[in-house]
């Protein structure tokens, strides 16, 4: 093995393995136990209900979707924010955090508050036809609003060390500024922007605080996923909890996969280009 | 230094003070509507304890869905009792072996001290003209009520429902189930919790008839802007009683039988009755009954014995996967 400047492999490499077992592998692997209950007849007889497929479906479409919205509306403001100065900068970079820091019921009984068919937004949009409250819109938009500090701040660095004169060159060479934006940034920032989606994406699967306040959690319509585990424990049913746990964690480990081979790839080609 | 050795002083005091009169607390694990009545119960029942043997009670309590703190209780809360929304879950606890599964028949009247019904919360002037079980399934009337899969009062709404329609000349199941899934056709919302119903109905100006405990509905007419709502009482509904347990696991290991017992015991006394009924909770003494009689009007009950039997049969039968719920509620 090549020496190294700092010793301890051996020594941080045990740590980080003993921490992410206790933290991480063994409640999994106690879900992973108590799913077992069930047998395979119970998974799939599970994954046959019309209404798990219908949870199951609203709480990944409406991640996916949300977590779209987020990459872009989250590469505008990080751009806003580290491109240029302008009074009250500071202030706005620091209220991104804040859907981090409000616990998310707080959040979703704000929300509902605001859209409910007499809530100060909601006195407008409901007349129009647009119901967000007790409906799916409802459900993406606490998604949105959960998972939108992670798209802002992965993006704050990257965008913070790409250098100006990137742009400059590619403007010198004759690139036009779509070109420059599409084919000389953007490639440097697909990496950060799919860390950003990906981990959107994972807090909005998993939220339940704030969705069960604005959902209205009718069945086959705007019931999640997570509300059904609930359900289920609620008829002391812990084996089906943990199945549908399991489930959505096979659901959730598989787009994550999928996104950090997405990401490689991307990697391998924003290298290419520069 | 000064501060230093006036710490000691108040160790050194606080110290002494415990070793004489000897300090109990206990764990009251309960359901949520219930935060006012223990609260002004358990200040009398510790003066009460107080004067007759001396010692200090401090009765702790926890609070959320009954289904839930009945799940705490069995994954280890050490809940010296439990008051929950239906048997059904301290049956629960009893099939983990906490307690005994006769538990029931320990206390007075199904254990249950105090009851409360299933009635109609509705708009200033009732202006759907909302009257009873039959005007909910009108065109155009929306019903909140919460989820009797995931809340303990939705379960009695559910079978009020239920019942009123049994109880229907030429009633019977098939027409029951025919009635409650239409009455689910007029819910746009279901809350996890009878509180969030609440909340959505008197907040957020949802529908037109919140389903409550008589006692949440009660409460909510005497809140501030209480006069915003009225009270309609069916011409049927069930009563709902609210049972309470002494874990016998957590007070054995705990030493806290003899107290534990001594307090649900308490809410059994006219001075408890009392205590309840101003909290909304109707007394099963009939004289306090009969002294409270104007808060509470009138209602034709039948209980869930009359029609349902156990409420493990009622569970296997309506709530657990794939039952009636399941067949009858929202999304079918």
């Amino acid at each position: 093995m090549r020496k190294r400047v700092l010793p301890g492999f051996g020594i941080s490499l045990g740590y980080a393995l003993a921490y992410l077992g206790l933290i991480v592998l063994l409640p999994l692997a106690a879900l992973a136990w108590k799913a077992s209950g069930i047998g395979l007849h119970g998974l799939f007889r599970l994954l046959e209900s019309p209404r798990t497929l219908a949870a199951l479906k609203l709480s990944f479409g409406g991640a996916l979707l949300a977590a779209l919205l987020n990459v872009f509306i989250g590469l505008l403001v990080a751009w806003a924010l580290v491109r240029y100065r302008f009074p009250g900068r500071r202030l706005l970079d620091a209220l991104i955090d804040l859907p981090f820091a409000l616990p998310t019921a707080v959040a979703g009984i704000a929300l509902t508050a605001l859209y409910a068919p007499n809530g100060w937004l909601g006195r407008w949009v409901v007349p129009m036809g647009i119901q967000v409250a007790y409906a799916p819109l409802g459900v993406l938009l606490a998604m949105v609003f959960v998972g939108f500090p992670f798209v802002v701040r992965t993006l704050q660095p990257v965008l913070q060390s790409l250098e100006r004169d990137v742009e400059e060159a590619a403007e010198s060479l004759g690139a036009t500024r779509r070109q420059t934006f599409l084919r000389v940034i953007l490639p440097l920032l697909v990496p950060t922007l799919l860390t950003g989606f990906a981990l959107a994406l994972a807090r909005a699967v998993g939220e339940y605080g704030s969705v069960i306040f604005i959902a209205g959690n009718i069945p086959m319509r705007s019931e999640i996923a997570p509300l059904l585990i609930v359900q289920k424990l609620e008829e002391f049913n812990y084996a089906g909890a943990a199945a549908l746990g399991v489930v959505m964690l096979a659901f959730s480990f598989i787009l994550l996969l999928l996104i950090a081979v997405l990401q490689r790839w991307s990697r391998r080609w924003a290298e290419r280009a520069a | 230094m000064k501060i230093r050795s006036t710490l000691f002083a108040i160790t050194g005091t606080l110290l002494a003070a415990s070793a004489m009169a000897r300090d109990v607390t206990l764990l009251n694990a309960s359901y949520d509507p219930t935060r006012e009545l223990y609260r002004a119960v358990n200040t009398a029942f510790a003066a009460q304890w107080k004067a007759q043997h001396g010692d200090t009670v401090t009765i702790q309590m926890s609070h959320g869905g009954s289904g839930k703190q009945a799940r705490a209780v069995v994954d280890g809360l050490p809940a010296d009792v439990i008051t929950l929304a239906l048997a059904y879950d301290i049956d629960a606890v009893a099939d983990h072996g906490l307690l005994d599964k006769s538990w029931q028949q320990r206390l007075p009247d199904n254990s249950s001290p105090y009851t409360s019904t299933i009635v109609f919360l509705v708009r200033k002037g009732n202006p759907k003209g909302i009257h009873d079980w039959n005007d909910l399934i009108k065109p155009g009337v929306q019903v909140i009520t919460p989820n009797p899969k995931t809340s303990g009062g939705a379960r009695w709404n559910f079978l009020a429902a239920w019942g009123y329609a049994l109880k229907q000349p030429g009633g019977n199941d098939a027409k029951a189930k025919a009635f409650v899934k239409t009455l689910f056709q007029h819910v746009p919302v279901l809350d996890t919790g009878a509180r969030g119903a609440t909340n959505t109905f008197a907040q957020r100006g949802i529908g037109d008839v919140l389903l409550a405990w008589e006692n949440e509905a009660l409460l909510a007419r005497h809140e501030p802007d209480g006069d915003k709502f009225e009270i309609v009482v069916p011409s049927i509904s069930i009563l709902a009683e609210p049972p309470v347990a002494v874990v016998d696991k957590n007070v054995d290991a705990r030493g806290t039988r003899q107290i534990a017992e001594a307090y649900l015991k308490f809410l059994y006394t006219p001075q408890a009755q009392e205590i309840e009924a101003r909290n909304f909770y109707r007394p099963r003494s009939p004289t306090v009954a009969a002294e409270y009689a104007a808060q509470f009007p009138k209602v034709n009950t039948f209980t869930l014995a009359e029609l349902f039997g156990t409420w493990r049969q009622t569970q296997a039968k309506f709530f657990a996967d794939g039952g009636v719920f399941d067949q009858v509620g929202p999304g079918n």
